[in-house]
């Protein structure tokens, strides 16, 4: 391999003295305090500051409106447009679950239900926050479109069972879902 | 001595170690936290305060954030004082109090104000009035460099060491620029009782700024003559500050990037806190040296200390805490100052850092000195002796460069 000499840059007096680069220093730095206290900063308009810096200051600023499109938030479950749950058990996003966050029961779905077609419907569906990466493979994994990433980043507890969403809290957090899985549907 | 004098001695340590400066130190660390966030455009903590809703108000009361240092005491005084099973008790426990006595100890020579006067009994806001201010600040604050280096050897392990060793030599390098730096500062005044040094700033106007009160023996050119000598001075003075106070651009010893932490890696809980407070009063009596000597010290300049001086109501003469208030307000942007600089200048290489003091001030500071010298005496001798000083002058600052130019290694090529 050749050897690549470099070339230390010449520096003139000016230079080498240094302070001409100090004052410049300087300068910069005030720059960036005096915008930061008049609300300028560069950014701070589109990172929607709280007007010092481009912080947002949080519990009284969100960036709720802020968020993208494809935010992952935490993972849900969701019901269809007829108040079917679309999940089916069928366990796969248990099986994908990098941290392995996810634990399911399934369960047959008794034959008077309506929804009896359907064979397999969760008894349990247990998703463990802590263990949660919010990597959304479950979301990709789900052959029926039953769990989704939401927007929802605020997950607290003040306890390990605080932090385990049951299928009880997934599905208030997911809600409804319409439209695309329509197989289950009578109408087909 | 009377028991009258010990009481005003001993009230005077108090108040002006533990009311004054002592705060000035968490105040300064929150000053350093919420300047770099604004310089860094940012936030800075600004939520710690009163939590009044827990009382039942409808708002709690926040002062900017000025009760953070107080939760960051309290943090550190509740958390494990642990020390580890490897290192040498007795040193590893003397070393952080070795930091702190010191920068407390040269308190008491800074005057902070102007005296104050009761029922006729006059009384200067300062503890002692030596008459060897600067060098007793030296003599005692050099001691910091003992706890540590014993921190960092009684550490017993491969970083403390390292940053120990990079602070002795890094210390007793600067202290030679440092005092140096300011032989022509005394010449000057040709006083070494920092409180004189003050008084005659606030009389004929401030080192860096001799626009005031001239006289006979103080004329306006002679004193502008001088203030090339005293920028370069200052200058030297300054920065050399910087280096005995292991602050940004030289704080090497402490170099979180190289060193974890440096010597004070194996510290924790109030040791550990007591570092901190040692490195801040260090810089805050480091700014108080700067201010006192260079930029007037208490004094409110333009002449007006006079008239403030001569404020009272009935025999009570309080112009001092007007000074006192003036110098405190001089002394923290001394300290914004200093976060600014580290803000600013990247962390020097520790050759550049060596070569800063040794070949740069050092013969700086000397050059200096000779230079002050004949401005200083210039009104009392004749022409062609000016004359044949000034050229000697030149010559030994040419040859002082040649020679730091000659002696300097070009950098071997690589072989390809």
């Amino acid at each position: 391999m050749a050897v690549v000499k470099l070339q230390r840059p010449k520096l003139n007096l000016g230079e080498k003295i240094y302070f001409g680069a100090l004052i410049k220093g300087f300068f910069l730095t005030m720059t960036h305090a005096v915008k930061t206290l008049r609300g300028k900063s560069v950014g701070a308009e589109s990172l929607a500051s709280s007007g010092l810096g481009v912080t947002m200051q949080f519990p009284e600023q969100r960036w709720d409106t802020h968020m993208p499109d494809y935010y992952r938030g935490a993972p849900t479950l969701v019901t269809d447009e007829q108040g079917r749950e679309r999940c089916v058990s069928c366990q796969l996003c248990e099986f994908i679950c990098p941290p392995k966050a996810i634990k399911i029961k399934p369960s047959e779905i008794p034959s008077d239900d309506p929804w009896a077609k359907v064979e397999k419907r969760p008894l349990e569906f247990d998703i463990d926050m802590i263990r949660c990466i919010y990597c959304g493979l479950c979301e990709e994994v789900c052959p029926e479109q039953a769990i989704y990433l939401r927007k929802d980043y605020l997950i607290t507890g003040l306890k390990r069972a605080d932090m385990v969403h049951d299928k009880k809290k997934l599905y208030e957090i997911g809600g409804v879902r319409t439209g695309l899985v329509n197989k289950w549907n009578e109408l087909k | 001595m009377d028991l009258f004098q010990i009481a005003i001695i001993i009230t005077k340590i108090v108040v002006l170690t533990f009311i004054v400066v002592l705060p000035l130190v968490p105040l300064s660390v929150y000053f350093e936290r919420r300047f770099s966030a604004i310089i860094q455009d940012r936030v800075g903590p600004n939520r710690v305060g009163i939590p009044f809703t827990l009382l039942g108000f409808k708002k709690d009361f926040h002062f900017f954030g000025l009760i953070q240092p107080i939760a960051d005491g309290l943090k550190l005084f509740l958390k494990e004082d642990f020390t580890p099973d490897h290192v040498r008790k007795a040193f590893y426990w003397l070393a952080p109090a070795l930091t702190v006595v010191p920068a407390l100890i040269t308190v008491c020579v800074v005057p902070f104000g102007s005296p104050i006067s009761i029922f006729g009994h006059a009384e200067k806001l300062l503890v002692a009035d030596l008459d060897i201010g600067p060098l007793f600040v030296f003599s005692v604050a050099s001691l910091s460099v003992y706890g540590i280096t014993l921190a960092g050897w009684s550490s017993n392990s491969k970083f403390p060491f390292i940053g120990g060793v990079r602070s002795t030599a890094q210390m007793i390098s600067y202290e030679i620029a440092l005092g140096l730096s300011i032989v022509p500062v005394l010449m000057y005044f040709g006083d070494l009782n920092l409180s004189n040094i003050v008084q005659q700033q606030a009389d004929h106007g401030w080192l860096l700024l001799p626009l005031w009160g001239h006289d006979a023996d103080h004329t306006l050119t002679s004193k502008l003559l001088f203030w090339f000598p005293a920028a370069i001075a200052f200058l030297i003075f300054t920065i050399s500050i910087f280096a005995e106070t292991n602050r940004m651009p030289f704080d090497l010893p402490e170099c979180e990037t190289e060193l974890v932490g440096g010597y004070h890696t194996e510290y924790s809980s109030m040791k550990f806190a007591m570092f901190f407070m040692g490195e801040y009063a260090a810089m805050v009596i480091g700014s108080a040296l700067i201010i006192t000597l260079f930029l007037g010290g208490w004094s409110i300049g333009f002449g007006l200390d006079a008239e403030v001086a001569k404020l009272h109501i009935g025999d009570f003469y309080f112009g001092g805490f007007i000074h006192m208030g003036c110098f405190l307000t001089k002394l923290i942007a001394f300290i914004l100052f200093f976060i600014l600089v580290r803000w600013t200048v990247p962390r020097f290489r520790y050759d550049q850092l060596m070569k800063l003091g040794w070949v740069v001030f050092f013969e700086a500071a000397l050059i200096n000195v000779f230079l002050a010298a004949l401005i200083v005496a210039a009104p009392d001798l004749e022409k062609t002796i000016i004359g044949i000083g000034a050229i000697l002058l030149v010559v030994l600052t040419a040859s002082v460069i040649w020679v730091a130019k000659v002696s300097e290694e070009t950098p071997k090529t690589l072989r390809a």
